[in-house]
């Protein structure tokens, strides 16, 4: 029963010495993480017995403590469709780390684009362009963010695959670049002021709401398509996959600009959240976006990973993020926590891949 | 002569001054099985990167299957149907069995959606457990990624990446260098069974026991060019050794060394 046998056989297949998925490992993690924070609320004096993730103050219908699941949710959905993107960097072989100040200027640029003429009867102070540029159809900004995300996503790629730069440098720069795009769209002054149906793409519950939708396509995409397997092939081994005949080079040009595209888009939906762009937004959100993907497992080295890990890792994210504020933790402590958490996801990842070696 | 699957014309490849490769002329005919020998240096691997279209050669002709071709990278070679086993195993390590072999080729479903065209996993496992069924490498199984898999394994799949895609001539890089006593027995059945159904095949080897327990004809290389032609029926092991350390050159190999 446990035993199956493919080819002509000899060799026999033990599928209880398979090891489970590494999503299932992260899962636990985050059931463990909650349960610490709820244990710590019963236990730390100052907490009065207040429940980390159930309703104890008969607040809502159900027996959790919605308006805290939905702020966790909320606080990740971002960043995790920043994620998503990075993810499939990372499991090409790369790294991307100008998502936080692209998803600035790309804001700063789209809410331009997203303008209305009149606010509250009066002409908007914040009007970047002339008057041609007010109360556009709001598939427009997203056109418009959506390709300058392509742009610098295609030079990211164009950079590492034919100058061979490493993605850390090349992506460094890009950092840079964007950041200076971002201040000077408008010489540092906030864009504000957005059209009604561009603010409804981030209202409420919708980061969410395309949270999951990306998550879905991408997932499709990782896991289903021709792309996918080459995502993770050049990410494996590169050189067996330009003798495999794939074209490595426009496939990373590729990666890269699928990661913008969605950096881009996470940029739409926080300026609609926001109703407002500013230069220094986004900021340590390419860092964040990398943990979420390390912590739900994938790895730094390449060839491994899925967007179910990186979504699981996005909610272990929020709810540590929201845990710290739950037990109080000062505020720099977290930034300080979430470093350690970090590195500490690192040195797991690590450890599996030196147990999974040794295993032959 | 249409049983002539190879055939190479005054093959020659300089890099800058140095000589690797010498007017390589070479026959390989249908079913063939030919072992190439010679010292490290003697230009054994720059010929077979000739061939599989990894270099361009300076000089000379390739004709393959009765035409001449112009190789410009290893897809050319492949989609003519040339298929290597490099000592550097071309495989991805956090991929499947299965995914490895149709790599770069995958089967696929709605193929108008381009890069993003669907796998179609089952077409590639049930066409994969038929490779390996026709080469009789024995794998515990397909869905496993390689990383797991042992030295032999890993050059089983290799091997049955070429016999997937009914390629016309397979060539084989030392497939047995890095191998343990039993692994090398695996290759080597699957070596036998490749000549039962009649696949040429080019295999490149030191291993004297198993070049004269596995093929029909010997060429051997010596200092860019070849040497000697011998059939195995009208040679040993002693012989193979003095033409390839130099002591003996067959007649119609002879040149001007001096030049």
């Amino acid at each position: 029963m446990a035993e199956t046998t493919q080819g002509t056989g000899g060799l026999k297949y033990d599928s209880s010495k398979r090891s489970w998925p590494n999503e299932f490992n992260i899962f636990i993690a985050l059931v463990i993480i909650v349960a610490i924070f709820e244990l710590l609320g019963q236990v730390l004096p100052y907490m009065n017995g207040q429940s980390f993730l159930f309703d104890t103050n008969d607040r809502f219908d159900s027996i959790f403590n919605e308006a805290r699941l939905q702020i966790i949710i909320l606080q990740v959905a971002i960043i995790g469709i920043i994620s998503l993107g990075v993810t499939q960097v990372i499991i090409s072989g790369g790294i991307d780390l100008s998502s936080g100040p692209l998803v600035a200027a790309t804001a700063m640029i789209v809410m331009s684009f997203a303008q209305t003429e009149l606010v509250n009867g009066n002409p908007n102070p914040k009007a970047v362009f002339g008057s041609w540029a007010f109360d556009l159809p709001v598939i427009i900004p997203i056109l418009v963010g959506l390709a300058f995300g392509a742009f610098i996503g295609a030079i990211n790629g164009m950079f590492i695959a034919f100058t061979r730069i490493p993605p850390f440098i090349a992506t460094l720069g890009m950092f840079l670049i964007c950041r200076g795009i971002a201040q000077w769209w408008t010489r540092g002054q906030p864009v504000s002021f957005p059209t009604e149906s561009y603010a409804g793409l981030g209202a409420g519950m919708m980061p969410v709401v395309w949270f999951v939708m990306l998550a879905i396509l991408c997932h499709v995409l990782l896991r289903y398509t021709v792309y996918g397997k080459h995502t993770y092939a050049i990410g494996s081994n590169e050189d067996a996959a330009r003798m495999s005949g794939i074209n490595v080079r426009r496939h990373k040009v590729m990666v890269y600009m699928i990661a913008s595209m969605l950096a881009a888009f996470a940029a739409i939906v926080l300026s609609s959240k926001n109703l407002t762009a500013q230069s220094g937004m986004g900021l340590f959100y390419e860092l964040y976006a990398i943990a979420m993907a390390v912590i739900g497992g994938v790895s730094l080295t390449g060839g491994r990973g899925s967007i179910i890990g990186t979504v699981l890792g996005a909610m272990v994210f929020g709810v540590i993020q929201s845990g710290f504020t739950y037990v109080k933790l000062d505020a720099y402590f977290q930034i300080m926590a979430m470093g350690a958490i970090i590195i500490g996801a690192v040195v797991l990842d690590k450890w599996r891949q030196q147990r999974a070696s040794m295993r032959v | 002569m249409s049983d002539i699957i190879l055939e190479t014309r005054n093959l020659t490849k300089h890099y800058g001054g140095v000589h690797a490769l010498q007017d390589a002329t070479f026959t390989l005919r249908k079913g063939e099985h030919v072992a190439i020998m010679g010292d490290n240096g003697a230009g054994k691997s720059t010929f077979v990167r000739q061939i599989t279209g990894v270099e361009q050669p300076t000089r000379g002709e390739i004709h393959f299957g009765g035409k001449q071709v112009h190789f410009a990278g290893p897809l050319d070679a492949r989609e003519a149907g040339i298929e290597a086993v490099f000592q550097t195993l071309a495989l991805a390590d956090d991929l499947d069995v299965s995914d490895n072999l149709f790599l770069g080729r995958e089967k696929t479903k709605f193929d108008w959606l381009g890069p993003f065209r669907f796998l179609d996993y089952k077409a590639m496992r049930n066409d994969t457990i038929a490779a390996l069924e026709k080469t009789a490498v024995k794998i515990p199984n397909i869905r496993n990624t390689i990383q797991n898999m042992s030295g032999g394994q890993r050059q089983c799949v290799a091997i049955a990446r070429t016999a997937t895609f009914h390629s016309k001539l397979t060539i084989m890089d030392e497939p047995t260098a890095a191998l343990g006593v039993q692994e090398t027995a695996q290759v080597e059945n699957i070596i036998r069974t490749l000549k039962e159904q009649g696949e040429p095949l080019i295999l490149i080897s030191h291993n004297m026991r198993q070049v004269m327990d596995l093929v029909d004809r010997i060429v051997v290389f010596r200092r860019g060019r070849i040497c000697a032609n011998l059939r195995k029926e009208e040679t040993d092991g002693q012989d193979v050794v003095a033409y390839i350390t130099g002591a003996k050159t067959q007649p119609e190999y002879e040149v001007a060394e001096a030049l």
